[in-house]
């Protein structure tokens, strides 16, 4: 469904990623790990279209998507998930919601619909949605990007580290929630340091290393062959 | 009492209209980051497309219809020259373009019109004054006072709920998270300039309306005003503009009353001291305005 090659993004003269291949199947989830300034982010925001590339391609469905715009990506059926959460801050959770929906406001049904469900899902986004978005704690900013992302009903949703500084009973109920997205079919690469909660729920991981990927497979394979503390440790 | 209304009315009237400016500059700043400098040309627009237009037999309210709609246009105009071509490549850029642009209007205005006053048509009721509760004041404070409630709640409606005013509202605090839901960039920044035109057209109307003449360097002041205001309020902040308007108004208004003749020719510097006393108390301006954000 998406696959990119040999994709190169860099900031400045600053290359942050060399050399990245990497295949995406319709269904799958797959994992993308690393250590710090791998470049995993970089490929990420890349695909979503925030970040120019380089050199390399990007397609999805077939159809050459290398350097498209966001919002073209997002009409594409690309929902991000950013790094830095990035709920509107002094919108309400509710026209958070609506925003995530954008592309088919004109289906106000549908969207209530949606909306409805991400409440039933997330209670804790009902119970404040006339709050602004940011007066909510991490962890509910990061349910609340989540649902927004859903709200678009993407094919693809692109998770960068959804676990960063939360706590871990947090975390656990983000993965949960990640799995559930999986079994309903939906796409998603997902953007990880937290290597070995990640492989739980992926189905195929590829390690990034300075700029390029060092190593690719099933989630079992890479959590058996790959020593995952040393790969950190020699980034 | 009467003393209190007159003076109540004229801080209405004056800041009605500092707060339509401003918000109409703020507008296109919350979302680009970037000063419009070119806005005050197009209350010059508007100005001239009613001089043009006062030879048509057009009723009043026809004729600042169309001047409005032009004044529109050279906002989304200002976008298309001014800052599309450059928004990407630099500040500096898009500053000298704007500037650039509005030293065009103003030389074409010299040039194909006339560097003198140009009369503009007034409907009656601008020059009638009304009497009531003692308080005896020009018609024009008033129809300025109705225009700016309307159009403030128009602004709030469409700011708040509409899809496109909650977007515009998300795009001002961070624009790529935005574009990443599939809001377009270009959607948004026209609309910004669609109705930063729209309330500097309005404004005009009510400013030409003071004189009942327009010159090419009409925008200037209202320009300064917005700039002003703006920078009172918070420069990132739509309630902030608003209310930098009205303070300003308030200020100028107790100095008009308050200063000796002979000092009132100065009053700019007056106003000028306390905007600077307001900075030093508030650098970021009175209301802060939504958190970080980067520039497109």
């Amino acid at each position: 469904m998406l696959e990119i090659s040999g994709l190169q993004v860099a900031y400045g003269a600053v290359r942050a990623v060399r050399d990245v291949s990497l295949n995406i199947a319709e269904g799958d989830l797959v994992a993308l790990l690393g250590a710090n300034g791998a470049g995993k982010s970089s490929t990420l925001m890349c695909v979503a279209g925030a970040l120019p590339a380089a050199a390399g391609l990007i397609r999805l469905d077939g159809q050459d998507v290398t350097s498209a715009r966001p919002e073209t990506m997002a009409r594409k059926g690309v929902a991000t998930v950013p790094e830095t959460r990035d709920v509107f801050p002094d919108l309400t959770v509710g026209e958070n919601l609506l925003l995530g929906a954008y592309i088919r406001r004109s289906d106000t049904q549908g969207v209530a619909e949606d909306r409805a469900k991400m409440f039933d899902m997330f209670p804790v986004l009902a119970e404040r949605r006339a709050q602004a978005a940011g007066t909510l704690s991490g962890g509910e900013q990061q349910m609340l990007v989540i649902a927004r992302a859903i709200m678009s009903r993407p094919r693809i949703l692109l998770l960068d580290e959804p676990s960063l500084g939360l706590a871990p009973t947090i975390v656990d109920r983000i993965f949960e929630m990640i799995s559930v997205l999986k079994r309903s079919g939906l796409t998603i690469l997902l953007v990880e340091q937290n290597a070995s909660k990640a492989l739980t729920v992926a189905d195929r991981a590829y390690v990034m290393r300075l700029g390029r990927v060092e190593a690719e497979g099933t989630a079992t394979e890479i959590a058996a062959a790959t020593d995952l503390r040393s790969l950190y440790l020699a980034g | 009492m009467t003393f209190f209304l007159q003076f109540l009315i004229d801080v209405l009237a004056l800041g009605g209209a500092y707060a339509l400016m401003a918000l109409g500059l703020v507008i296109v700043y919350g979302i680009l980051r970037l000063v419009n400098f070119a806005y005050g040309e197009l209350i010059m627009v508007a100005g001239y497309t009613m001089y043009l237009a006062s030879g048509s037999g057009l009723p009043w309210l026809v004729m600042a219809a169309v001047a409005v709609f032009m004044a529109i246009m050279a906002g989304i105009t200002t976008d298309y020259v001014a800052f599309r071509p450059v928004r990407a490549k630099s500040v500096t850029a898009v500053l000298i373009t704007s500037f650039a642009f509005s030293t065009l209007l103003q030389n074409a205005a010299l040039l194909f019109i006339s560097p003198r006053p140009r009369n503009t048509p007034l409907p009656e009721v601008f020059s009638q004054t009304i009497q009531f509760a003692g308080v005896i004041t020009p018609a024009r404070n008033l129809i300025t006072i109705a225009a700016a409630i309307v159009m403030l709640a128009l602004f709030s409606w469409l700011i708040r709920r509409t899809v496109l005013g909650i977007a515009m509202r998300a795009a001002a605090t961070n624009f790529t998270m935005a574009r990443m839901l599939g809001v377009p960039a270009n959607l948004i920044i026209s609309s910004a300039f669609a109705i930063s035109g729209l309330l500097a057209g309005v404004v005009a109307m009510l400013w030409i309306g003071r004189i009942g003449a327009v010159v090419p360097g009409i925008g200037l002041e209202p320009l300064l005003i917005a700039f002003i205001a703006t920078v009172i309020g918070g420069m990132r902040s739509l309630q902030g503009a608003v209310l930098g308007g009205f303070l300003l108004a308030f200020m100028d208004t107790t100095l008009n009353f308050t200063l000796p003749q002979e000092l009132l020719k100065f009053r700019d510097a007056f106003t000028f001291s306390l905007v600077i006393l307001i900075l030093l108390w508030r650098p970021q301006g009175l209301i802060k305005g939504p958190a970080t954000g980067q520039r497109t």
